[in-house]
């Protein structure tokens, strides 16, 4: 097998509690975002638009979605003879099966896959956040500083930096300092949970990590702070643009509106940066007679006749006659019938709003509307 | 499964589209904003499970190259399945020997090779759908030499000009086939589309060579249909001829209306094409649409009335793109009125404010032009 110098592993494992009835049967990577994509279309096609041509997924909740999707490489243009995805999920070993216990012991146990392509780094990413980022870019930092680790950070307003894991570095990039979810952050350098590894370095602190008694095997807990701890080299990369990580019914619904009213920010009509994505075989979008469309982001297949305002359709959504879409989020093939209102929420997929109905409300938290009504 | 070799023909010489043809052949015409009308052609063959099929392209093949890859978005098996494009070496003579016949003599190999016993023949430029399984039932049932596909229309007068009609008799047979010269409304169109054996295939190819060196199948098929059991089977719902740049504009026209479209977009035989991996399209505040067709990537500020807007299409503040088709990645400027006009791929409508026809006359803008 040819040898590669980067190959990257996407921790694909999560639920999302949060998400609701959106992550019953698929795991949060899989839900969707954006008109037609799904979360993990985005660090797969950052990994395809950075030349990584070798990427392992690490499932484990609900994964059968998860797995049949991401295994169709070609989306992403990564069939190519010396490239795939990979589909890793827990498996069973001679010495019994076990479940992924975290998110270092999900590449600890895939050791063996990863050590195929004798990569010199790994580059550890998370299935669950929107974002476009070169991790190119981020390995050249990791060369010029002689990293043995480069987390990649992005400035939080401080007000929020308790939320999240903190790194405390020098000017140079150098990080002294790891906080989880610090009371009083020092700094307002929040990881983003994508870290460069040089391989030989990682794989030796998972092997020594399986004998720690008390270790949760998750990357932010006990491997970077076993890193700075042993006084290795990391270093920050730094990122700008957008970010987010949508773990509420509330910020799924509001990264989708991001889309209408902060256009330039993620900006998924850049070509020099394409998101890729499952390629439905559906005609092209209908606005019908009755069709009044204002401030909206609307995908192929769509047959519009009714009102649509400040909202996202997602592929194959038919909104008929006389309905009225506000402030909303309708998912793959949901249907609003004539006459339904529907405002400030998110409709899953293959719900239909029957004639007449009306959901949701004029503000508060949004509604995930799930079941047909 | 069906033992049919697909072959999608060349279009009728008589096919033309003024201004369009000039930077593509016929069958990578873009056609309601996302597709190109080789795309229904393949769709139906590999929705009825043909396996393998050959392209015959007459001139630029660049884009019909590009469009179709491997095949594998229009479900064509990469390792049993082939898409093979095969294209005719230009006659130095002239362009009048450059017809269909000429193009199968040179391929000639890979038609006597194929292990089909039957081909189902068709060109791109006739939009319909139909499932091949039902042509092949009935061909093997009538135990007719050829079967020939055809629509019987109510307004011959108006389209389907310089098409073949047939003439049959009680039980489909085909009397007769003669040019559809609009004098009468109610016709049997031919869909230039005909299902044989793979022998007798081979057979009329040589027969039409040895005729004469300007024959095309459909002449030799012409000539021959007193001799052959040539049986005619109905195609039933939406059919359109792509023979003239009035026919694409009207064909477009009639399709921005969901009603008619829903017989040829159903959910059961999907039409595939390729992606362009471009985002949804964009709807500003200032955005009015109405009984249009829009591709996705498109970014849109103005007003779209009965309109097909194709893929990254550009729109403005203030514009309005009356009754026109505007093709992939081009701009309309700010304050710019359109009304029947084609605009070719990547060209820019800005200076010009006005470009307002009236229905009998359609303007054309050519690809990557400034206006």
């Amino acid at each position: 097998m040819r040898k590669h110098n980067m190959i990257a592993m996407i921790l694909a494992g999560g639920r999302g509690t949060r998400l609701l009835d959106l992550t019953n049967k698929v795991a949060k990577p899989a839900v969707y975002f954006g008109g037609k994509y799904r979360i993990i279309d985005f660090p797969l096609s950052n990994c395809a638009n950075s030349n990584i041509s070798v990427i392992g997924v690490l499932t484990q909740y609900e994964s059968v979605l998860l797995n049949s999707y991401v295994a169709q490489d070609q989306r992403w243009g990564l069939d190519a003879k010396d490239s795939g995805i990979y589909v890793l999920p827990p498996r069973e070993k001679s010495e019994g099966f076990g479940l992924y216990r975290g998110t270092a012991d999900a590449i600890t146990q895939n050791i063996d896959f990863v050590d195929q392509y004798e990569p010199d780094y790994v580059l550890i990413l998370s299935g669950d956040h929107i974002y476009k980022m070169d991790y190119d870019a981020m390995l050249e930092d990791h060369k010029r500083n002689k990293a043995d680790v480069t987390i990649a950070v992005l400035e939080v307003p401080l007000k929020e930096a308790s939320r999240f894991g903190i790194m405390n570095a020098h000017e140079d990039g150098r990080i002294y300092e790891f906080e989880e979810k610090p009371k009083q952050p020092k700094s307002n350098l929040a990881s983003m949970g994508i870290y460069i590894f040089s391989w030989p370095l990682l794989k030796q602190a998972l092997i020594d990590d399986l004998s720690v008694e008390d270790s949760n095997h998750d990357f932010g807990k006990d491997i970077i702070p076993g890193f700075l701890n042993s006084g290795k080299r990391l270093f920050t990369h730094r990122f700008k643009g957008y970010w987010k990580d949508v773990g509420t019914i509330d910020s799924l619904w509001e990264a989708n509106m991001d889309l209408i009213y902060h256009r330039d920010e993620l900006n998924l009509a850049d070509p020099s940066w394409k998101i890729y994505t499952e390629d439905i075989t559906v005609p092209p979008q209908y606005m019908g007679p009755n069709a009044s469309i204002e401030n909206a982001y609307i995908n192929q297949g769509c047959v519009v006749d009714g009102t649509v305002i400040n909202s996202v359709l997602f592929t194959g959504v038919k909104v008929d006659k006389g309905a009225v879409v506000k402030d909303s989020v309708l998912m793959p093939f949901s249907h609003i019938k004539s006459n339904a209102f529907v405002q400030r929420v998110i409709v899953a997929d293959d719900v239909v709003v029957e004639e007449g109905s009306k959901v949701g409300k004029e503000s508060g938290e949004i509604d995930l509307i799930s079941q047909n009504c | 499964m069906i033992n049919v070799l697909g072959i999608i023909n060349y279009d009728d010489a008589s096919v033309h589209v003024a201004g369009l043809e000039n930077y593509r052949p016929i069958p990578s015409l873009s056609f309601l904003a996302r597709y190109r009308l080789i795309d229904f052609a393949l769709s139906n063959m590999t929705n009825s499970g043909i396996k393998r099929i050959q392209v015959y392209v007459k001139h630029k093949p660049r884009s019909i190259i590009e469009h179709l890859g491997s095949g594998r978005q229009y479900n064509i098996n990469s390792k049993h399945g082939k898409l093979r494009i095969l294209t005719g070496e230009d006659s130095i003579q002239s362009e009048a020997y450059n017809h269909d016949i000429t193009a199968f003599l040179q391929n000639m190999r890979f038609i006597e090779d194929a292990n089909q016993e039957y081909v189902m023949i068709m060109p791109s430029h006739m939009i319909y759908t139909v499932d091949f399984k039902g042509v092949y039932k009935q061909h093997l049932e009538t135990k007719a030499d050829v079967t020939v596909l055809y629509k019987t229309v109510n307004n011959a007068h108006e389209s389907f000009m310089g098409v073949d009609t047939l003439k049959l008799d009680d039980k489909k047979q085909v009397l007769e086939i003669e040019k559809n010269r609009g004098k009468y409304k109610n016709r049997h169109i031919s869909l230039a589309a005909y299902m044989m054996s793979r022998e007798l295939f081979i057979h009329l190819i040589h027969l039409a060579d040895n005729i004469s060196s300007l024959y095309t199948l459909r002449d030799v098929l012409q000539e021959q249909a007193p001799l052959l059991k040539m049986i005619g089977f109905s195609v039933k719902g939406y059919v359109a001829c792509i023979n003239s740049l009035k026919e694409y504009f009207r064909v477009n026209m009639e399709l921005t209306d969901y009603n008619i479209a829903k017989e040829l977009f159903r959910d059961e035989w999907p039409i595939h094409t390729r992606t362009s991996d471009s985002c949804p399209a964009q709807y500003t505040p200032t955005a009015r649409v109405n009984c249009s067709i829009v591709a996705n990537g498109c970014f849109i500020e103005g007003t779209v009335v009965g309109s097909v807007i194709g893929r990254g299409v550009v729109i403005k503040k203030g514009a309005l793109v009356e009754n026109s088709i505007v093709l992939e990645g081009s701009v309309i400027g700010e304050d710019v009125h359109l009304k029947n006009v084609v605009v070719d791929k990547s060209a820019v409508v800005s200076k010009v404010k006005e470009l307002v026809s009236d229905d009998s006359k359609i303007l054309y803008v050519k690809r990557q032009d400034r206006v």
